[in-house]
């Protein structure tokens, strides 16, 4: 199952080394996720659901759906899709157990800094990157390395050469990445936040749960930029292994060089699912069709051209009414859509694939941003529920800023300049930054350009509704 | 609703097509027919041929400056520029290609249109690595406006 050539990739893969799952001996290599390598010896099942048992498969790839849970070296509920393999790991079925007794004691730390950014992606790579400048900041990702979403975008980005266009995703993650260390910027990987409290400052309470570190963080200002997860769908069979996240199975193929099967079915003609259809034949995996509930392809048309010149259809109107399969997928029902989103009874075939990837729009991860008593509010064109903020990324609680995904679905570049405008103001509101008003005006004047066409007008909408509800929450108060 | 916006294919009637004359020194034709926020084949053309109004307009070829280089289809995000030339019964084709394995100089492939459909034989004249390889062929001209991808075997 693992990928040998790619047109694009490098699979610089590490040190073989072997772990256990359930008894058994097994080889991986050094840098690869638990799931990806345990996917690499075709094992789909990772975990049961709690009640009725049912096999369950990773979905998400990134942390974010808890479906992969196992126990590893005796600690239970690791999330093994985030978690690297190591040699002679111990990696069994979980038997569900709450986390007692056996688990191990930690050690305690405590950290103190100026702006505190929690997620490595475009967002908060760009916000650390930017504060940094000018005030002392640590960023924390659960991630075994830094990079977000980035490090699986095959693709080169579209938009302007400020934000490098036509550079590829995981060109820029590098890049993001070196700088980073250049700075010294101080970095947690492999760390979750759990928790977020305040006393005279922000505090966020998180673990490294392999290496049995608890860490307390205090700072003046927190950024996030969590970024989001993706949507299910409904349909009959929708939980057996090989239903995947179209994310998911992006990490899987681009990050760890495993293929998630031998013929995908996509589910959803928005951007994502266009590109992974067209990562997917990179990987020399087939794709069998790409169906859309909507009228229309969602993405961009280019996206779509790329793939149709390969031979892949594209059902729009069309979606998803089973997936089949004992233990995992071995095939789908499609059927065409009526005008008020019914089946049209006989309009069904039957499609031949061995995995599925669902590729319906995304939700903002907010849990954490939550819990600081930030406002949060239901907007649809934002993907969901977000983060009620203000022009500078500041939300209504003070001193906590968003960016990304995390403050409305849109690209990794505007992400990116979010990030900075985030991470400038933060700074800027500890200490005064000389030529603040002209640096804050230019990104945001890049954002404003983005959001002017055709595919702009849904999250400038967003944004118009996120910033008009908080001046409404706030009064006149404003945060600078 | 246009053919495009529903399948993902364009007709040629959705394009900005060049002239014979520009045809027979070869010339980017650029299949990028929706507003997206996008701009470097601007930027990339050493010969300013390709404009644009703004980041979210279409990019429009100055036939008359373009001398069919490709340097643009190297940069190109959504992979939508091909360079065309006709010589006589012959049509050479630069495509964009991210696919392994590569064919080699002088290697036959089967040249498919927008839909993926083998439309002819085709011969591989030329193979440029770069950020996106820039593969040349040669194929009957009766193709050059529908050949848009290989199939290298
Ligand atoms: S083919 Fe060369 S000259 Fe023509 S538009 Fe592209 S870069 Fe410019
Ligand atoms: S670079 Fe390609 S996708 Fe971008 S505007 Fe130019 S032709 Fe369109
Ligand atoms: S949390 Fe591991 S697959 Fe979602």
């Amino acid at each position: 199952m693992r990928i040998k050539e790619h047109p694009i990739l490098e699979f610089k893969r590490g040190k073989e080394i072997y772990f256990y799952y359930n008894g058994k001996k097994l080889k991986a290599y050094e840098g690869e996720t638990i799931a990806s390598a345990l996917h690499a010896n075709g094992i789909k099942i990772l975990s049961k659901s709690a009640k009725l048992a049912r096999p369950r498969g990773f979905f998400c790839g990134i942390g974010k759906c808890s479906s992969c849970l196992m126990k590893v070296n005796g600690i239970p509920n690791v999330r093994t899709c985030i978690t690297l393999v190591k040699e002679g790991m111990v990696v069994e079925d979980d038997d569900k157990d709450l986390p007692s007794k056996e688990y191990p004691p930690c050690s305690h730390k405590k950290m103190k800094c100026d702006i505190a950014v929690v997620g490595g992606g475009p967002a908060g790579l760009s916000a650390a990157l930017e504060a940094s400048e000018h005030a002392d900041v640590l960023l924390i990702d659960e991630n075994p390395r830094l990079g977000g979403q980035l490090i699986k975008q095959t693709h080169k980005f579209f938009g302007s050469e400020n934000e490098r266009a036509g550079t590829r995703g995981i060109k820029i993650a590098e890049e993001l990445e070196e700088e980073v260390k250049n700075r010294g910027i101080r970095v947690l990987l492999n760390t979750s936040v759990i928790g977020y409290y305040e006393r005279e400052n922000h505090f966020l309470a998180c673990v490294n749960k392999m290496a049995g570190k608890v860490y307390e963080i205090e700072a003046k200002k927190i950024i996030f930029a969590t970024g989001a997860q993706e949507n299910m769908l409904i349909f009959e069979g929708n939980d057996l292994p090989g239903v995947y996240g179209a994310g998911g199975v992006q990490t899987l193929m681009n990050v760890y060089g495993v293929k998630p099967g031998e013929r995908g079915l996509i589910i959803g003609a928005g951007n994502v699912g266009l590109i992974l259809a067209y990562q997917l034949l990179q990987a020399s995996v087939n794709v069998a069709c790409i169906v859309e509930a909507m009228p229309k392809i969602g993405g961009y048309f280019v996206h779509a051209a790329k793939i149709r010149r390969c031979g892949v259809p594209i059902y729009t109107r069309h979606s998803i009414k089973k997936a089949y399969g004992d233990g995992s997928v071995e095939g789908a029902i499609i059927a065409k859509l009526d005008e008020k989103w019914n089946f049209i009874e006989g309009s069904e075939m039957d499609i031949e694939c061995d995995f599925i990837c669902l590729a319906v729009g995304l939700i903002p991860s907010i849990r954490l941003v939550a819990q600081t008593g930030a406002e949060i509010s239901y907007i649809n064109e934002a993907g969901g529920w977000v983060a009620l903020h203000n022009e500078y990324m500041e939300t209504t609680k003070e001193g906590i800023y968003v960016a990304g995904d995390l403050a409305n679905i849109e690209e990794a570049s505007t992400a990116m300049i979010e990030g900075k405008i985030a991470g400038l103001h933060a700074a800027h509101s500890i200490k005064q930054i000389v030529g603040f008003e002209s640096k804050i005006k230019k990104y945001m004047e890049e954002l404003e350009i983005f959001r002017q066409g055709y595919f702009g007008a849904r999250p400038k909408k967003a944004k118009e509704e996120i910033r008009r509800r908080y001046y409404e929450k706030m009064g006149d108060r404003r945060n600078s | 609703m246009k053919r495009w916006e529903t399948e993902g294919i364009a007709e040629l009637a959705d394009l900005n097509l060049p002239e014979e004359e520009h045809l027979k020194k070869g010339v980017a034709i650029i299949e990028c027919i929706q507003e997206i926020p996008c701009n470097p084949c601007v930027d990339a053309c050493p010969f300013n041929a390709i404009s644009m109004e703004n980041i979210n307009a279409l990019p429009i070829v100055d036939y008359e400056k373009c001398v069919g280089c490709g340097k643009c289809i190297e940069v190109c995000p959504g992979l939508a520029i091909f360079v065309v030339k006709i010589i006589n019964e012959k049509a050479i084709i630069m495509l964009p290609y991210e696919f392994l394995p590569l064919p080699k100089e002088g290697q036959k492939v089967k040249a498919l249109d927008r839909e993926g459909k083998e439309i002819c034989d085709a011969v591989v004249k030329k193979v440029r690595e770069g950020k996106t390889n820039v593969i040349t062929i040669e194929l009957p001209a009766e193709h050059a406006m529908n050949a848009r991808n290989i199939r290298v075997r």
